[in-house]
């Protein structure tokens, strides 16, 4: 322990060696004048030390902002040297000379003052970023920046912008830009600014025009409230359509989870409690296929489809053999055994990998939102997670329909020992069905890494809703089961703003009770002989 | 106090070592002390207690590893509730009357502190707590070095309302015990400073919510009413996951509308990728993140204990850290380990803390912090863009709430009460509880 300071020192006094000749270096470099008063506790001194690398127009200033703004410019504490840290997970850091991007070797976290940012000087790099990213060449880029601009207009910005605008080629680049203009207007108290925010369904624009609306000077108040009014009227489509897109979105999660359990409990008749666990290991599956490929989360997502399937088959068909196929036609033992699978495979996740949660992360295609119109945006995960529900349910349907397991599955369930006297292998059909059914669980657990949390309580989140939808739908039913998740999902949403989120809950539920009443056999109940078995 | 850094080796070779140390004549003569941790191991919490666990077997390691306590060794007792509350008070009753530890570390939710409380009362134990909690509690067996309301929620609001321009706030909270009183108190501190109930939001979703997309869609139109929003997040565990995600996705920016939490540490970031979620922010009583030597050489015994050089660390673990120190300190200071005389000792106990400056015990059993305020960075860590000028002292009872107002605690002698009505002048007993409660 001795050691440690005198080897501490030791790397001090390397540093004030390798340091004072880029000291000298640095005086004559302007940039370091530029970033000396970046390094103040004083977030206002800050912002007039961004203004200024701004106005310098320094070839380097849009690296400076932009490590700024990700945190990563930082102070050495010995040397006072400025360096850009490259990677800042771990301990220790690579990082580069903040004045001449060239590579300075690792420091450690304990060496090192971050030129700390808040969220106020976070809008204001973000606008500076912008402004520079007007002159993009990509229009998407530009439009981007465009957008980025709304509400973040000041005085010192509005004349530029104008020049900005004549330059413009895009002409919807030059409309985001108007308006970013006329909200700055708006704020001034210009009374015609409201014509050219007048139809747009964009939040800030809206913001702007609320604000307006409580303004001392009444013709502005009157244009504005009039202006929004209109904007209401359109806003009440979009938010029926949102909600419809949450209900079905919320559905689509709903009949992956419970898809699976359609075929196990719904088909076979097993009580798989261990279902959920088998959607927690697809999920386990995605998280182990992003770390075997550092780098390439969308490829690795991809390929954790067909992992995820082949995962949780291989489970269900030990569980089947293990447990269930001893307990056959014992209902209340299967439940209390499978149960038991559930915690036991909770716990071994637990111990085996870590109780924590596993960060799994979104590929850059799955994040953000389709804008279908400024006020209504689609959340891109959520679209992706309901074409996936719809593609495995038709995959489902095909392969029980077309296909000779399938047909072999139907007859099993009709009516067993009539299926073997046909020749059948029974015991083959139910290896294979559970599999199946399992399969189809990781594949939810797959897309819902992409929703929620990867850790050991996953599966008890889900498994209570699942056998509610398979119940509601009818047993046996894959239709019914798709009808049942969707409705549920939208009816849920829309209960949920009036009702609140705890309380829809209780309604869906009771509703369902009430249904289940009335009609036990579920939204669609099998027909004919199968259904007394 | 500054802990010694530990020898470079893993931990699951201290373990044989330590059973070495305890055969050498000069710790061998009396038996250990014991040292009782009751943190759930599997279930639903073993996500957040797993590291508590490991954090006062660390922390026990050390202390060994300088010469035990009054020249006797620590032993630590670890039993597993399983994140079922009524095991708590099971397991909490096999600690001290089977086991007979002198002291225990334990809990995190609230609801099973509750149910530990009356075994503690009653077999005259001394319970450690190291987790935020919502007041309105003052335990004369009972330490609390997490966060009372005042100490992490009210400034947190404070620097909303002063730095941020906050004028419009959504109340959003899992549906218990702990977001329910906290949101109950900053609704009353909220309205005593003028703001109305229409520019108030209050929402509850159950345990472990994972469809955001309406609520987060609500908040949205809530905030482009023209005045500056900020949402305060009492939402616990799991559900930060799926919430956090749908508000990156929905375009939430931390610059239009702030997510303050007050359930969200580096632990529970470990789960999310945080690039959307720059600048949304948390309050706290130490980040990861602070700049101190005592936290560098904390973080880098942590790592070699657990041998991840990615382990984080979070509040409730410095809370444990300082709850240990004072807890050694009280120890030395009575020259025993009687429960009776450490919990006469401990008040006014002051132990550094890992934030640069120092903890003391209160009469009220609540201890003294400094209130950071930090913002999400892509890296999974809190850059601290405000702290309060100096520590606050844990107020057991709110100022903001009907019936507890009136309310102090001060276990020392003669009051020795937890809950004395200023008004009533007498000590308040269940009744006051209830009226807090309402």
């Amino acid at each position: 322990m001795r050691m440690l300071p005198r080897f501490l020192s030791g790397l001090l006094c390397l540093c004030l060696l390798l340091g004072l000749p880029l000291a000298a270096q640095a005086q004559d470099d302007p940039g370091q004048a530029l970033l000396d008063p970046l390094d103040t506790a004083s977030y206002a001194d800050k912002g007039e030390a961004i203004e200024a690398i701004i106005a310098s127009g320094d070839a380097r200033s849009r690296r400076w902002l932009e490590a700024l703004l990700g945190g990563k410019l930082q102070r050495h504490k010995d040397t006072g040297r400025f360096v850009v840290v490259v990677e800042n997970r771990g301990r220790s850091w690579p990082v580069v000379d903040a004045l001449s991007f060239e590579d300075a070797g690792e420091m450690s976290r304990r060496e090192l003052d971050r030129i700390g940012i808040n969220n106020a000087l976070r809008g204001q790099l973000q606008g500076a970023l912008a402004v520079l990213d007007l002159h993009a060449d990509e229009v998407r880029e530009r439009r981007e920046a465009a957008r980025a601009l709304l509400g973040d207009v000041d005085a010192s910005l509005a004349e530029p912008l104008r020049a900005v605008i004549d330059g413009e080629e895009d002409a919807e680049v030059r409309r985001l830009l108007e308006q970013a203009l006329a909200i700055h207007r708006l704020e001034e108290g210009e009374a015609e600014a409201v014509d050219a925010l007048a139809g747009s369904l964009n939040s800030r624009v809206r913001s702007a025009l609320n604000a307006a609306s409580r303004s001392e000077d009444p013709e502005l108040a009157a244009a504005a409230t009039s202006a929004l009014a209109d904007i209401e009227q359109k806003m009440k489509l979009n938010r029926g359509l949102e909600t419809l897109y949450f209900g079905l979105s919320l559905g689509s999660v709903l009949v992956l989870a419970a898809i699976g359990l359609a075929i196990t409990f719904g088909v076979m008749g097993v009580i798989n409690m261990a279902h959920g666990e088998l959607i927690m290991l697809g999920a386990y599956t995605t998280w182990a296929m992003q770390q075997l490929l550092p780098g390439q989360p969308g490829l690795a997502l991809l390929l954790a489809i067909p992992a995820g399937f082949l995962v949780a088959a291989l489970a269900g068909v030990a569980i089947e053999r293990g447990v269930i196929q001893f307990l056959k036609g014992r209902p209340l033992e299967t439940l209390l055994a499978t149960f038991g699978v559930s915690l036991i495979l909770q716990q071994l996740v637990r111990t085996v990998i870590s109780p924590q949660n596993r960060t799994v992360v979104s590929p850059e295609w799955m994040s953000g939102s389709l804008m279908l119109n400024e006020g209504l945006s689609l959340t891109l995960n959520r679209l992706y997670v309901l074409g996936f529900a719809l593609v495995v349910f038709a995959g489902l349907m095909l392969v029980m329909r077309r296909t000779r397991l399938g047909l072999e599955v139907r007859a099993v369930t009709q009516n067993r020992a009539m299926a073997r006297a046909m020749g059948i292998r029974a015991t083959r059909v139910d290896i294979l069905t559970f599999a199946l059914g399992a399969g189809v669980a990781g594949l939810a657990g797959v897309a819902l890494s992409q929703l929620t949390n990867v850790g050991p309580n996953l599966g008890q989140s889900y498994i209570i809703d699942s056998f509610m939808v398979v119940v509601f739908g009818g047993v046996g039913n894959l239709w019914g089961t798709l009808v049942a998740g969707l409705s549920l999902g939208v009816i849920n949403q829309v209960l949920e703003p009036w009702a609140g989120a705890v309380l829809a809950k209780i309604v869906v539920l009771v509703f369902i009770i009430l249904f289940i009443q009335k009609r036990p056999r579920g939204l669609f109940p099998q027909k004919g002989r199968a259904a007394e078995g | 106090m500054t802990p010694c850094r530990p020898a470079m080796r893993p931990h699951w070779l201290a373990a044989p070592l330590l059973s070495l140390a305890v055969a050498t004549p000069a710790l061998a003569q009396e038996d250990p002390i014991k040292v009782g941790i009751l943190h759930s191991l599997s279930g639903t919490m073993a996500i957040s207690e797993t590291v508590l666990k490991d954090t006062v077997e660390m922390l026990i390691e050390q202390q060994n590893e300088q010469g035990g306590l009054l020249g006797r060794e620590l032993e630590a007792v670890v039993v597993d509730p399983a994140s079922d509350w009524p095991l708590f008070a099971e397991k909490a009753r096999e600690l001290l009357a089977q086991e007979e530890v002198d002291v225990i570390f334990g809990n995190w939710t609230s609801v099973s502190r509750k149910s530990v409380l009356p075994v503690v009362e009653e077999l005259n134990g001394l319970l450690f707590y190291p987790v935020q909690y919502e007041g309105e509690e003052s335990s004369e067996n009972v330490f609390y070095t997490g966060a009372a309301p005042n100490q992490q929620a009210i400034p947190a609001v404070d620097y909303l309302m002063n730095n941020v321009g906050v004028e419009r706030w959504v109340l959003a909270g899992t549906d218990y015990v702990y977001p329910r009183t906290t949101n109950k108190i900053l609704e009353a501190y909220l309205k005593s400073h003028g703001v109305g109930d229409d520019d108030i939001m209050v929402n509850y979703t159950p345990f472990g919510h994972s469809d955001w997309q309406n609520i987060v869609s609500e908040i949205k139109a809530f905030g482009s009413q023209g005045k500056k929003t900020a949402v305060v997040s009492t939402i616990n565990g799991d559900a930060n996951v799926p919430f956090y995600r749908e508000l990156g996705n929905q375009g939430i920016d931390a610059a239009d509308i702030p997510v303050v939490a007050f359930s969200v540490g580096e632990q529970e970031l470990t789960g999310i990728d945080t690039a959307p979620l720059v600048g949304h922010l948390a309050a706290w009583n130490y980040f990861m993140s602070v700049d101190t030597d005592a936290n560098y050489d904390f973080i880098d015994a942590w790592i070699e204990h657990t041998g991840d050089e990615m382990a984080v660390t979070n509040d409730p673990m410095e809370a444990h850290y300082i709850g240990f120190n004072m807890w050694t300190e009280a120890v030395r200071k009575a020259g025993t380990t009687d429960v009776d005389a450490v919990k006469d000792a401990i008040i006014g106990v002051s132990v550094p803390n890992l934030s640069g400056g120092h903890a003391a015990m209160m009469p009220n059993h609540h201890i003294t912090k400094p209130v950071l305020i930090g913002e999400i960075q892509d890296n999974g860590q809190f850059s601290i863009v405000w702290e309060t000028p100096s520590t606050v002292a844990g107020d057991a009872w709110s100022d903001y709430l009907e019936g507890s107002r009136d309310l102090i605690s001060d276990w020392r002698a003669p009051m020795e009460c937890g809950n004395y009505n200023v008004v009533r002048g007498s000590c308040g007993g269940n009744q006051a509880e209830e009226v807090a409660a309402e």
